[in-house]
């Protein structure tokens, strides 16, 4: 039993102010959910378990993540080895990165009515550049093109779980995670603190402007799965 | 305009493909070195670092006019941060082959809208002396049709979907791009160059130019002896 995509007039996409040149927003009906949280909220664990649902519920699955894009992706991973680039390099070589997905791979897949579950969005990029002291105004219009997704879920994770479950599972910090770069200490446990805390603040205030969802990720998989399923629930009856 | 005086200057080059512009900032190089000043070059979408990402997404025709702005962005970012600023602190004369314009014009025929462009780029210093090198479009056209043997895909504007015809689609794409080129002229203030001229005769015009508006006499290398 497959829902039968349709647009309606309460559905109909819309950026967040400037428009996408060459793109018909009127012709998406798919729907478009953003889970963002930081690295080991449980983010990845979440949307595997989703996509199995929805498809089971008949519905059919597009995923879309951070530095995938064909065009810029492999630049980026060797940028993030070198670090030799300037904090604006790395913002708008993102940014570049976020608009290559958006147009060649969501937005393919809201047209053909899909439901893209995206691992992140444009607030993790946001987020970061602001920690690392990137003026707000130039971000928000960097970013006034970006499609306002149906629903965005924030995994909030209190930071000492963040560690422990980052330890559990890697028995090291990563270097961005950390935030090593921007020389907060050099202690990378302290350093992974300082940056998730000041990550977190900018997180809260992306939520207030932009309005996301905030679900409560330091309970087990399987309740945050049950509480992300029916919030779902209700968008998707909009949508489909 | 609130931007703090740095020791250096900024100059920059402006025009259609098949204008000139590079030859004559190429002379303006070789002059300013000849005379012992302290000189800086830099080229539109040279970046090392984004020069791969940019030839991959031309060749394979990935861009749309979003991400076609953005990489663009990103490799003068590089170059700018890295290069430019630095330079121009340290009291260099930079000479830019493009700048911000080149965003502005093609990018508004691309169908982003200008307030995005000013902000995406609000980080960019005005140059001291902006030279446009302004071209009848047949006259552009030729040039380019006798110096290379085909037209590149995105200078004439194929993605654009004008015309199937790469010559005509070049037409109409670079007369758009001057359009915007003539309606930014007054307002960033310019310096017109007919570039219908002999090379020797813009050369000199330009030069003139820098030397009224710059005190080359304060970029020459002190010579230790």
């Amino acid at each position: 039993m497959s829902p039968m995509p349709k647009a309606s007039v309460n559905t109909v996409k819309r950026t967040y102010g400037e428009p996408l040149p060459n793109v018909d927003l009127t012709k998406l009906i798919g729907g478009l959910i953003v889970i963002e949280g930081p690295d080991s909220s449980g983010r990845s664990t979440q949307i595997r378990l989703l996509t199995q649902w929805l498809q089971q519920e008949g519905y059919a699955v597009a995923s879309s993540g951070l530095t995938r894009s064909l065009l810029v992706g492999e630049a980026l991973d060797q940028a993030k080895q070198g670090n030799i680039l300037s904090p604006r390099t790395m913002s708008l070589f993102y940014a570049t990165d976020f608009y290559d997905q958006l147009e060649n791979s969501i937005i393919p897949a809201l047209r053909a009515g899909y439901i893209v579950l995206a691992d992140r969005y444009i607030y993790t990029l946001m987020a970061r550049d602001l920690v690392r002291g990137a003026d707000r105004a130039w971000l928000e219009s960097l970013y006034s093109k970006a499609l306002v997704p149906d629903a965005v879920y924030l995994l909030n994770v209190s930071v000492k779980n963040l560690a422990e479950r980052t330890l559990a599972m890697h028995q090291c910090m990563d270097y961005w995670e950390s935030g090593m770069d921007l020389g907060l200490s050099r202690d990378w446990y302290d350093s992974f603190i300082r940056y998730q805390r000041r990550l977190h603040v900018e997180f809260m205030r992306l939520q207030k402007d932009y309005g996301f969802e905030v679900v409560n990720g330091n309970r087990g998989i399987k309740a945050i799965q049950k509480d992300l399923r029916q919030r779902i629930e209700k968008v998707l009856a909009q949508i489909f | 305009m609130t931007e703090p005086v740095l020791p250096g200057k900024l100059i920059a080059v402006e025009g259609l493909d098949g204008s000139g512009k590079s030859t004559q900032i190429n002379l303006v190089h070789q002059w300013l070195s000849g005379l012992g000043c302290k000189v800086y070059f830099s080229e539109w979408n040279s970046s090392d670092i984004v020069k791969d990402a940019t030839r991959r997404g031309k060749k394979k025709q990935l861009l749309t006019p979003t991400t076609f702005s953005l990489i663009h962005a990103t490799d003068f970012a590089d170059r700018y941060e890295r290069h430019i600023l630095p330079m121009l602190k340290g009291g260099y004369i930079v000479l830019c082959d493009r700048y911000v314009y080149t965003a502005f014009a093609r990018d508004r025929v691309r169908g982003c809208s200008a307030p995005w462009l000013r902000k995406l780029y609000g980080f960019a210093r005005t140059p001291d002396i902006t030279f446009y090198f302004r071209v009848p479009l047949d006259v552009a056209l030729g040039r380019l049709i006798e110096g290379r043997t085909r037209l590149k895909y995105f200078e004439a504007g194929m993605d654009m979907g004008f015309s199937p015809n790469v010559q005509e689609s070049f037409r109409i794409f670079q007369g758009l791009v001057m359009e915007e080129y003539e309606r930014m002229a007054d307002e960033y203030g310019f310096t017109i160059v007919d570039a219908t001229l002999p090379i020797p005769d813009q050369q000199e015009y330009v030069r003139e130019q820098i030397q009224a508006r710059i005190e080359l006499q304060d970029f020459k290398q002190r010579m230790h002896t």
